[in-house]
């Protein structure tokens, strides 16, 4: 499609909500860089999976773009220092993950040059490399997913060439309101999203990409159209969709745009598609390109407890506190932080937690949702209208109250995937999101303590087995003995009285 | 600096219960006000005592279920019982019949169940049927409409309140005066003595299609109706449900055998057809979740309204058929779930 021509074909989309979108204060400026911060907060988990373990002594100078913590275990991601400095603390320090409560990071002082380090030689040529090898200098570069999931994106990539896949989806959907961080990337970098494409397609083999973006961005949808022309490349596609949530969710957009369903409890892979972000993408050819791994991330500013909401390009570590500043510093009414978007994110109660891969947005708010005016339910069924994966919210409230565990499973609370929607339309002011979560987590409470109650059973099911064998074969044993004995018979007895007779008849000394 | 701590989502809910019974309530006014125009002033008493019983019960089972009496009354649902009962009931029905109504509703149907969202029958139902059962004589008795052309005594303000409040008419006033058969039971009783419906239809009291002032009353019901559906306070699927589910028995029959049945039009516009359709069987609580469910729902009560006016022995089946098909939900609601996003597809009522 090397005209570049947005085509619109698409699957259907149940319920969602048409929010306003509250990007236009953001994306009114250009994007603004934050200096190097005095400190940089790197938590040694910014991804799903095992933490990174720290690779760095005390008192040690790194580098930019210097290793500090190394990939290690199940699903894990390296962490690069995002600025040159001395490493002055491996401690535990409040992270947006933990809503502000600590966990461990590495901290940097900075020394203000921002050295990086070489990596001139290993930047090779990508389409020269067997995607093995290409999938290794992915997760060596720290890169993970940017939409929000920050699932490592080498193991994306390796677990899905394993399996028969049809397109490359690249969700440039920032459906949720408020953030405009990729809309921001599309418009400023649309080149380097669509060579980290090129690089994803290569990697994985296949033949087709969609870009997909929702109509209202045109700005972002023109610089796509531009860069495509100038890449020529047949095999990207770019794709609108409405602008409804979510449709950014990834489940969400394979359906919208293939018109299939992921399969419960399954991975878009299953219906041939691999979902990245576009960030991600762009991460990747920074990468692959210029040797530069994943220090930096544009981060929306906004909300109505900051003067000037802004898109800010910062180093991963640098704390909110120290780009505050260049959205025009807080307002009076600045009454809660939530980092992430106003529908899915989370709420931090500290602004010294650093911005990391996964903040994709910074919002402060200043109204608070008001507390509990929750009243009971009244079956309206308005939930069920929006659930974009058409559960029904009012009966999973219904038995999650009750507890009843196999009607949650049956009416598919695994399945939610928390946007949020039914909260926004429910007239009785019901957290469901939150008491969904909290379902779900005593689901899998359950599920673990079920697990451990069944390997002590198994323990000790095997324990009396074996001790049932080893007790029927001392039997056995004896049995024998006893059996070996009566066959000797009496012959034998006689014998042995005999020898004993003996021994005494003659050694008499032996009684003394 | 430090923040306050809030789960997700962090956007206000934009609508609330008080508001949801808030707009039934404003939607009901112009029928309430063709109401009081076609039968006169007794329908604000009623609405009145209706009111008082109905908060009053509330009030005191909320107190004696330990919950906060205010925090329960403000969200409207006991006024919306009261105005539903005030329509269901004649413009001239003394009040302890009204109390009756209001408090079997609001004490029994509603809060033994569990109060607001838990009850399984129409409050306003529930309460009409058991005054209706009580005291039939009182229920069968309405005013004749305003007509303009009739040669008949309009009840007074005064008339009307002294008959709420002792249930007796001044000495100089009989009921024969007064009231007058509704059209449903004229058609019921003419049909029955083999008289054919266009005959029946020739009474200035039939009016155009569903009765001289009952036509106009449901005309504004449907209005307020239309309006809760532009504002979503309503969804589709019920009110189209009842109507068609009274319109296709009532019709076919009108076709196939003409002269013996009413016209589907009569159907519609008499009686409590309308109102039941947009405010009485939309009432989520008592009323089926799903889609599809709330189709069902409302073929049901459709198709029940019509086979009680017909072959009943009661001249209107709105609140049986609501009550009927009340218990009908679970049943409803379980065959009808919607198919999740990812699952496999499903037989009706399979996993």
């Amino acid at each position: 499609m090397s005209e570049g021509a947005p085509t619109y074909d698409l699957g259907k989309l149940h319920g969602g909500l048409r929010l306003p979108t509250e990007k236009e204060a953001s994306t009114a400026r250009d994007i603004r860089i934050a200096a190097v911060p005095s400190q940089l907060i790197l938590p040694i988990t910014q991804h799903v999976g095992d933490p990174a373990q720290p690779i760095v002594s005390i008192g040690e100078r790194v580098l930019k773009g210097q290793l500090v913590a190394d990939a290690e275990g199940a699903l894990s991601a390296p962490v690069h220092a995002s600025s040159s400095g001395k490493i002055v603390a491996i401690e535990p320090s409040p992270v947006s993950r933990r809503h502000g409560s600590p966990a461990p990071c590495v901290v940097i002082e900075c020394d203000g040059r921002d050295e990086a380090i070489d990596n001139a030689d290993i930047i090779l040529d990508y389409r020269e490399l067997d995607p093995e090898t290409l999938f290794h200098r992915i997760l060596y570069g720290g890169i993970v997913g940017l939409g929000g999931a920050v699932f490592p994106t080498a193991q994306k990539l390796m677990q899905a060439s394993t399996l028969p896949l049809e397109y490359l989806i690249l969700n440039g959907v920032e459906c949720e309101p408020y953030i405009s961080c990729d809309d921001m990337l599309m418009r400023n970098y649309a080149d380097e999203v669509l060579s980290g494409a090129q690089i994803l397609l290569h990697a994985l083999g296949l033949p087709q990409c969609y870009v997909v973006l929702e109509s209202d961005k045109q700005e972002a949808i023109h610089a796509l159209v531009d860069a495509l022309k100038t890449l020529d490349d047949p095999r990207i596609t770019l794709k609108q969709v409405p602008t409804i949530y979510p449709s950014g969710a990834e489940d969400q957009l394979v359906q919208l745009v293939t018109n299939r369903e992921v399969p419960t409890g399954g991975l878009p892979t299953d219906v041939g598609c691999v979902v990245q972000n576009v960030g991600t993408a762009a991460a990747v050819h920074r990468w692959i390109i210029t040797g530069e791994p994943l220090i930096s991330r544009i981060t929306t500013v906004t909300g109505d407890g900051v003067h000037t909401p802004v898109n800010v390009l910062a180093r991963i570590g640098t704390p909110i506190a120290d780009i505050i500043e260049l959205a025009g510093g807080y307002t009076d009414r600045a009454h809660h932080m939530v980092v992430g978007g106003p529908m899915t994110g989370k709420s931090v109660t500290t602004d010294r937690v650093p911005i990391v891969k996964a903040t994709n947005c910074v919002l402060v708010l200043s109204k608070a949702v008001p507390l509990s005016d929750e009243k009971q339910c009244i079956r309206c069924g308005e939930c069920a209208v929006v659930c974009p994966v058409q559960l029904q919210p009012q009966q999973l409230f219904w038995y999650a109250c009750a507890d009843n565990e196999a009607k949650l499973r049956e009416f598919g609370l695994t399945d939610c995937i928390e946007c949020g929607c039914c909260d926004l339309v429910c007239p009785s002011h019901i957290p469901l999101t939150a008491d969904f979560r909290q379902a779900k987590a005593r689901m899998q409470e359950l599920a673990d303590e079920k697990a451990r109650a069944e390997r002590a059973r198994r323990r000790f099911e095997s324990r009396t087995q074996r001790l049932e064998v080893e007790k029927l074969k001392r039997e056995q044993e004896l049995a024998a003995q006893k059996e070996a004995a009566k066959k000797a018979g009496a012959g034998a007895i006689k014998a042995i009285m005999e020898r004993v007779k003996s021994k005494v008849d003659s050694d008499p000394a032996e009684d003394d | 600096m430090e923040f306050a701590r809030r789960d997700a989502p962090y956007v206000t809910p934009s609508t609330s219960v008080p508001a949801v019974m808030l707009h039934v309530l404003l939607a009901l006014i112009p029928a309430a006000l063709a109401y009081v125009w076609y039968f006169g002033f007794g329908f604000v008493f009623n609405l009145l005592i209706a009111s008082l019983f109905c908060a009053g019960g509330e009030a005191v089972m909320l107190r004696l279920r330990g919950h906060s009496a205010r925090e329960g009354l403000t969200d409207l649902s006991a006024l919306v019982t009261a105005v539903l009962l005030a329509f269901a009931l004649p413009a001239l029905t003394p009040w302890w019949v009204t109390a009756t109504a209001s408090l079997f509703g609001i004490v029994v149907a509603k809060h033994v169940y569990g109060g607001l969202g838990f009850n399984i029958f129409n409050p306003a139902m529930a309460g009409y049927v058991v005054a209706l059962v009580a005291f039939p004589m009182y229920l069968n008795l309405w005013t004749a409409p305003r007509m303009g052309d009739l040669d008949y005594h309009y009840v007074t303000i005064l008339e009307t309140l002294r008959y709420t409040l002792t249930g007796s008419l001044p000495d100089y006033l009989t009921f024969d005066a007064v009231t007058r058969a509704t059209p449903l039971d004229m058609v019921t009783s003419g049909l029955a003595n083999m008289r054919t419906f266009d005959e029946l239809r020739a009474y200035s009291m039939m009016g155009d299609f569903g009765g001289r002032g009952w036509e106009w009353i449901g005309n504004f019901t449907a209005i307020g109706g239309a309006w809760l559906l532009l504002r979503k306070i309503i969804r589709w699927q019920i009110p189209t449900g009842v109507l068609l589910g009274l319109l296709v028995p009532s019709g076919l029959f009108y076709v196939l055998e003409p002269g013996v049945h009413a016209s589907p039009g009569f159907h519609l516009f008499s009686g409590g057809a309308i109102l039941c359709a947009f405010f009485v069987a939309t009432d989520p609580v008592s009323a089926a979740t799903s889609d599809r469910g709330r189709l069902i729902y409302g073929l049901g009560i459709g198709i029940l309204i019509y086979i009680i006016r017909r072959w009943g022995s009661y001249a209107d089946g709105v609140a049986f058929s609501v009550l009927l098909m009340n218990m009908a939900v679970p049943a409803i609601d379980y065959v009808t779930r919607p198919h999740i996003v990812g699952h496999p597809k499903r037989r009706w009522g399979h996993n």
